[in-house]
């Protein structure tokens, strides 16, 4: 082959080192994801806050905790603290921390030490005790998630033994404290940063423009818009691959939907049931699927006539067809339910036989209640759309006409969301429908709150159903170490749940991600929260 | 003139008790409170609420709550969102220039297309014009809102791909917002991008939001100009050979805008006081979806803050439009 002659030859150089200089940006064009988020963050300090889009937008891309759960799953895994012992009596539970940890900066901090003991004993004084500086910074600031999960009552003291090391020296045995400690109100705050705001007269700063050892720093949030954070160089697991994520606050689902779809954002959260069927047609769009952590349920109150009696409620069980609710209702997006758990959690006791659809036996049991011609009752139902119910009007009609097979007349009865929830807590219903999504990813976040005696009173077992030998199971299990000890409490815990039929157990839905093709490595969370660590995306569509 | 502005200026005190008291009442007679949005489907112990309560100063007597706002507003200080803990006026000043800018565009957008077309529709009347125009703005007025701005995103958006679907500026621009107004933010930015980028962002919601001020304002316009043309004073006019736009554009248009500029005034005032279901679905960050988000969450202070301040804003905006009937009716101000 003949040689280019050397005037050619140099014009091809240049015209290679020009394609080249123009090359070179979009070479190294920044990635940025854009995440079509459902709503606003109260606020960006998560120990203040509760709800699922806070969490998203704050302790999950900008916080760590002691532990964290695997993404994906509800283990329990190293984060901040890199290894852990829990003592023989599982009172003290002494955390080793993991050297190395950067903060982030901002225009007002620059962190001049790692990550130590000390911001362990500040994030956690600040919740626990009332005298603390931060504590009451705000009126009407409360932690409550903190105080929700009752950890006054559970952790009696927190010590840090060196720069390292910290003991928490808890006042009972709790085994599900480490899943506690994974939860997002648990996460761990700069000192420093709080001690700098202070000296400058402006502590509320620290709350507002967060600093944390996340994977995503802090960059701007314009309220009801958008919320913008840069990859964390120094993030402690590595760099995340993406360079910029943004948050594009969009509440209304279909404009999500339409967003997704001329890719203004490449991640979208919670889409409408209707929309799927189109989504998951969409050569475009990817839709991830996942079992969720929740439980949708028919509540009979036991402090009532007639369903103080087991055998009504078991009729009634018995008497509700689940299978057609999970086609009309959920429209096959989900599971028919046997036990107040999840399958998806640990501990789920396969071998509960459950209720299945007879009306015949309905009936002659409601006539060995003593109920041969049915009886009147009021059936309350869900106002609103839940993530564990999409449509509570459809499921009690269903319900209204099952029961009338038997001779039970119901009377559909609502209130407004707010009001159905406050009137359920004084014990007003006599049957209502209602449901849960897990926190932590530990069966005890299930049992005790819905079905503990304690919950009766705090109106979150809106059965009111409290059952000693129940009871003795949950408390016992919650009190042993040993995860596979437990789980055989706790199954037999939801045998006797399943034989004195508290509730009628309706289904677990499934929880839906849709997102674009070009998004890489991106995994559905169990606890419904949306992780953009790992996430990549494909080099052709970076912005 | 000074007796009329001082006579209009003293009903808006009784408005404001009225007001204060209606935004008062409804936000607590509405069920549930911010107590228990809490808590969720979590229950919560006696013991906590009835401290949260107590914290947010809920467990008083509703008139000693009242007075206590009443005397918290006279002081200027209208409260901080339980939600956020940031104070009301603060997110109100941060979110109300993007009301504005949308309601700016809507009305101007109405009055531009909807006068002429009223005018159009007067002096061709019972043609086809007329018909098109009355059959036009009658649908638009008729038109459910959240459908039509669905039906916009479909084709435009998602089938043509000529607007972006909802926000006010595309995310890849970071415009610093130093008077909240997208428009200007931009242009002081010196970003032609992304000043491209946000008036493309504004010509959907305009569209939608402006739809049903340009059928009301089309609309009255035309009957208001039908009426004045049958005039004597219009009849004398003509026949005095005037040239037909200036009979039109003098002497009949100027008397038939007073009823036109009063449905203006009371559009601007709808407008401003936040396209709740235009901001909702094109994500536009205003107050209207502020406020629902209060309701939703029983924010009280942001709810009855929230109204307060846009009622300041509507009862100023109809008293502008009252001095404007006097400058183009000098018998209103003697009246």
């Amino acid at each position: 082959m003949r040689p280019f002659p050397v005037k050619t030859r140099h014009r091809l150089l240049y015209a290679a080192l020009i394609a080249g200089l123009v090359a070179l940006p979009a070479a190294a064009a920044n990635k940025t994801l854009v995440y079509c988020s459902e709503g606003s963050p109260e606020g960006f300090q998560p120990q203040f806050f509760s709800t699922g889009t806070t969490f998203d937008a704050v302790s999950v891309p900008m916080f760590n905790r002691l532990v964290e759960f695997e993404t994906g799953t509800t283990n329990i895994i190293p984060a901040l603290a890199e290894s852990w012992t829990v003592s023989p009596d599982s009172k003290v539970v002494t955390f080793k921390l993991r050297h190395g940890v950067k903060f982030h900066s901002n225009a007002n901090f620059k962190p001049t030490r790692d990550f130590n003991a000390d911001d362990v004993l500040f994030s956690w004084s600040r919740m626990a005790d009332e005298n603390h500086p931060f504590h009451k910074m705000t009126a009407g600031q409360t932690f409550a998630y903190f105080d929700d999960m009752g950890m006054k009552n559970i952790v009696d003291k927190v010590e840090a033994l060196d720069k390292y090391t910290v003991r928490f020296t808890l006042k009972r045995p709790e085994a599900p404290f480490l899943a506690d400690m994974a939860m997002d109100f648990a996460s761990i705050n700069s000192a420093e940063y709080f001690d700098t705001m202070m000296k400058k007269g402006t502590p509320n700063a620290a709350d507002v423009y967060p600093i944390g050892t996340g994977p995503f720093e802090f960059v701007s949030y314009q309220k009801d818009a958008t919320i913008r954070y840069k990859a964390f160089d120094q993030y402690w697991k590595g760099r995340p691959k993406i360079d910029n994520l943004i948050f594009s606050i969009t509440r209304d689902a279909t404009a999500r939907y339409a967003k997704l779809k001329t890719g203004e954002c490449q991640v979208m959260a919670f889409p409408k049931p209707a929309d799927l069927a189109e989504m998951q047609k969409d050569p475009q769009l990817n839709v991830l699927q996942k079992q969720g952590l929740n439980i949708g349920y028919i509540a009979f109150n036991v402090e009532k006539k007639p369903f103080d009696n087991k055998l009504v409620r078991q009729a009634l069980n018995i008497a509700t067809n689940k299978e057609a609710i999970l086609k009309a209702v959920y429209q096959g997006q989900g599971q028919v339910a046997k036990n107040p758990i999840p399958p998806t959690l640990w501990s789920y006791n396969d071998a509960v036989q459950d209720y299945s659809y007879d009306v015949a036996k309905a009936k002659q049991l409601l006539a060995q209640a003593g109920y041969p011609n049915g009886f009147e009752t009021d059936l309350w139902y869900l106002p609103v759309t839940r993530p564990y119910n999409p449509d509570g009007k459809r499921m009690a009609e269903m319900i209204q006409a099952d029961w009338e097979k038997v001779g039970v007349k119901a009377k559909l009865v609502t209130y407004e969301w707010a009001e159905y929830r406050k009137r359920s807590k004084t014990g007003e219903q006599p049957v209502m429908m209602f449901g849960w999504s897990g926190d932590n990813g530990d069966p005890d976040n299930f049992f005790v709150p819905l079905l503990g005696c304690e919950a009766v009173k705090g109106g979150g077992n809106v059965a009111r159903w409290c059952n000693k030998p129940f009871e003795d199971l949950v408390i016992k299990a919650a009190q042993t170490p040993n995860k596979a000890d437990r789980a055989k409490l706790y199954e037999q815990a939801q045998v006797i749940f399943k034989e004195e039929a508290p509730w009628i157990t309706l289904a677990h839905s499934v929880r839906f991600d849709p997102i674009r093709k070009e998004v890489k490595g991106y995994k559905m969370d169990a606890t419904a929260h949306h992780y953009f660590t790992s996430v990549d995306i494909a080099r052709d569509s970076a912005q | 003139m000074f007796t009329f502005i001082l006579r209009r200026a003293a009903l808006i005190v009784p408005t404001f008790i009225g007001v204060t008291l209606l935004a008062f009442a409804l936000i607590h007679l509405i069920p549930g409170d911010p107590v228990e949005n809490l808590s969720g489907e979590r229950g919560m112990d006696p013991a906590r609420r009835a401290r949260l309560l107590h914290e947010f100063g809920l467990d008083r007597p509703l008139p000693v709550q009242y007075a206590d706002y009443v005397g918290q507003v006279l002081r200027g200080d209208l409260g901080t969102s339980l939600t956020t803990h940031e104070p009301v006026l603060r997110e109100f000043l941060t979110l109300f220039p993007a009301t504005v800018e949308l309601a700016f565009f809507a009305m101007l957008f109405a009055v531009v297309v909807g006068l002429p077309a009223g005018i159009i529709a007067a002096l061709k009347r019972n043609t086809v014009a007329d018909y098109a125009v009355m059959g036009v703005s009658l649908t638009g007025y008729s038109m459910p809102i959240f459908w039509w701005a669905l039906l916009l995103i479909l084709f435009f958006s998602v089938q043509l791909g000529w607007t972006p679907v909802s926000g006010r500026i595309a995310v890849e621009f970071d415009v610093p917002a130093s008077t909240g107004f997208m428009l200007i933010d931009a242009l002081r930015a010196g970003d032609a991008g992304a000043f491209r980028s946000a008036v493309s962002h504004l010509l959907l919601p305009t569209l939608v939001l402006g739809t049903i001020p340009l059928a009301v304002i089309a609309r009255m316009t035309r009957s208001s100009m039908l009426e004045v043309l049958r005039e004597d004073y219009v009849r004398t006019a003509r026949a005095k050979g005037l040239p037909r736009w200036q009979v039109v554009l003098v002497h009949a248009l100027r008397n038939a805008l007073i009823p036109v500029i009063t449905v203006i005034g009371l559009q601007v005032g709808l407008l401003l006081s936040g396209a709740i279901l235009t901001e909702t679905i094109f994500s536009w960050p205003g107050v209207g979806n502020w406020l629902v988000h209060g309701v939703q969450s029983r924010d009280y202070p942001v709810v009855q803050g929230g109204i307060l301040l846009i009622a300041t804003i509507v009862i100023s905006v109809n008293l502008f439009v009252d001095l404007l009937y006097g400058v183009i009716n000098p018998r209103i101000r003697h009246a």
